[in-house]
């Protein structure tokens, strides 16, 4: 008997993709960047990812970078579960040591993986947050979904996280709906990382957020990021984001990838024309 | 034209205008839908199941799901026993007990040890009930959850996965906010470890009294139109934090001011010269008094 072998990836993509509408397999033909749409004109179906693939490791953040409608967040949610995904596989290393099929599994393991093994933080913190409850009660839920029973020591933890997060302590029993944007965003990312998940994906982080709101935030997310190991996805349509967060990287154009590589070359010598006017945007 | 012209049934009668017999206030098809539904609840104790709720002569929130469970199991053999905070005298609880009484044929008392079906608004009698008994609980929000989430897919939803994080994040809040947990009656229990149900309207103080208790309890919920159970010898436990010990409603010192009772569940009556503490069940205490010599 041979122990299985735990894969050198946290988080393995494979062939994914989601068309909405008609699943129709003829969808693919007209759509994609060389067609210059993401809708086809065949079937009606909007193609919004095809043929997605990349693996992150422990310690490793991978950028998806893309203008909106590109279908990078379309990708995140069907990682998430979020949305079901029309085709492909995703495999996280914990699960069955890498050999379950994540996308397979029952909408109730697939929520369950959210507690502890793939945290989610979102543009929009009332997607992650309940803002009716206080920052410390939204990392308690997590810890309680993770089965902690224990008052003294769901404080302690709901205190340290805020604290790493930059939470002022004094307003840990305050309403998150009292917080500012930027505030939001650190209780988002103190309750998505409660369980220590290994594997966190970041879905517009810090857009939306003043910009010197958003840098601090970065900061933060850089440092968490480094410090804890994670293997993290950033979907982001801003090069800084990307170019700050992540060693490597994906261009997606009307749902597909059109190039990849390691974040500094491809903002360095980026080869696709449209990588290349996304990179001329960001240094203008 | 005199009012005994226009309501000849509101003259006086010899039975002080209560008619003492009445038409069955459920058909026997509705009678059949009911027992089937408190059947399905027994199976799965602590489910919320849903039932055709009929109109009845009392306005809903009034006991109109708990008099359309009594009125689906009782026969002309049972006693009934209708008590509303405890008391058997008070208004709503002689009203339904006319109604069930009037209705079946059933016979009725105020003493548990006689009665076999015991129907309650806010308390279980302080007697030892028996495994023959039936306790039916009047319900006004049968779903423990809805203070924490509205949508009511989503609500099924964490029923069904058992996903009770949000319940224990308003306990969380509630002890972060108040120092203690305050929420008393109603307190969310998870029966034979499977769902989360709402224990209302009973005090904390009977929490204790359904874990694991000889007799069966029956939930219904007229207005939501909801029926569940707890069966006899099930869990129920209180949610409570490890280091939180759960606590039932008790003040120092209080003792019933008519029988001297230390070990029940008391009441305060206010009164002009400071408040007093009587106990809830009244029929409890009148018989301990009996006891005790003083009538």
């Amino acid at each position: 008997m041979t122990e299985p072998n735990r894969p050198d990836w946290m988080l393995k993509v494979e062939g994914l993709g989601k068309i909405h509408g008609a699943p129709d397999r003829r969808s693919l033909h007209d759509t994609g960047p060389e067609h210059g749409t993401s809708k086809s004109r065949l079937t009606g179906s909007v193609v919004a990812a095809w043929n997605v693939s990349f693996e992150v490791a422990a310690g490793e953040a991978l950028g998806v970078i893309g203008e909106s409608g590109s279908g990078k967040s379309t990708v995140m949610r069907c990682i998430a579960g979020d949305q079901p995904a029309t085709a492909g596989s995703v495999r996280l290393a914990r699960v069955g040591d890498g050999a379950t099929e994540i996308l397979d599994l029952e909408p109730a393991a697939r929520r369950r993986l959210r507690v502890d093994e793939l945290a989610v933080v979102y543009q929009d913190p009332a997607e992650g947050l309940d803002l009716r409850v206080t920052a410390g009660g939204n990392v308690a839920e997590r810890l309680t979904a993770a089965g902690w029973r224990h008052f003294g020591d769901i404080r302690s933890r709901a205190s340290e996280l805020l604290s790493r997060t930059e939470v002022p302590l004094e307003r840990m029993d305050d309403l998150v709906a009292t917080y500012s944007g930027g505030m939001r965003q650190r209780v988002q990312l103190a309750k998505a990382l409660a369980n220590r998940p290994p594997i966190v994906l970041l879905d517009e982080p810090t857009t939306g957020l003043d910009a010197s709101v958003a840098a601090g935030v970065l900061d933060l997310i850089r440092n968490l990021l480094e410090e804890l190991g994670l293997a993290a996805v950033v979907v982001s349509h801003d090069f800084r984001v990307i170019e700050m967060l992540t060693t490597r990287c994906i261009v997606m154009h009307h749902g597909r990838v059109v190039e990849s590589g390691l974040t500094d070359q491809l903002l360095e010598d980026p080869h696709h024309p449209y990588s290349q006017r996304l990179v001329a945007a960001a240094r203008s | 034209m005199t009012l005994a012209d226009v309501l000849p049934e509101a003259s006086p009668t010899p039975s002080g205008g209560v008619p003492t017999s009445l038409p069955p206030l459920l058909d026997e098809h509705a009678k059949r839908e009911i027992r089937r539904t408190i059947l399905t609840a027994v199976a799965v104790p602590g489910y919320q199941v849903p039932f055709g709720s009929r109109e009845m002569p009392v306005a809903r929130g009034w006991g109109s799901g708990g008099l359309q469970v009594t009125l689906a199991v009782v026969g002309s053999g049972d006693t009934v026993k209708v008590i509303d905070q405890g008391d058997d005298a008070g208004v709503n609880a002689v009203n339904l007990r006319r109604l069930i009484t009037a209705s079946t044929g059933a016979n009725e008392s105020t003493v548990p040890e006689e009665s076999t079906i015991i129907q309650s608004r806010h308390r279980i009698p302080e007697d030892e009930l028996r495994s023959d008994h039936i306790v039916v609980l009047q319900v006004p929000v049968p779903e423990p959850l809805r203070g924490v989430e509205r949508d009511q897919r989503e609500l099924a939803r964490m029923h069904a996965e058992a996903d009770y994080a949000k319940m224990w994040v308003s306990l969380y809040e509630d002890k972060v906010r108040n120092g203690v947990i305050t929420q008393t009656t109603g307190y969310p229990c998870l029966v034979d470890g499977r769902y989360v149900i709402a224990t209302t309207p009973i005090p904390r103080w009977d929490i204790p009294r359904l874990h694991q208790a000889p007799f069966l309890t029956l939930f219904g919920a007229g207005r939501e139109k909801r029926i569940y159970a707890v069966p006899p010898h099930t869990d129920v436990e209180p949610l409570t934090f490890t280091d939180v010990p759960f606590e039932v409603e008790r003040t120092p010192g209080a003792t019933c001011a008519t029988c001297g009772s230390d070990r029940s569940f008391l009441v305060e009556v206010p009164a002009a010269t400071g408040s007093r503490w009587v106990c809830s069940d009244s029929d409890w205490c009148r018989r301990r008094q009996k006891a005790q010599g003083h009538d």
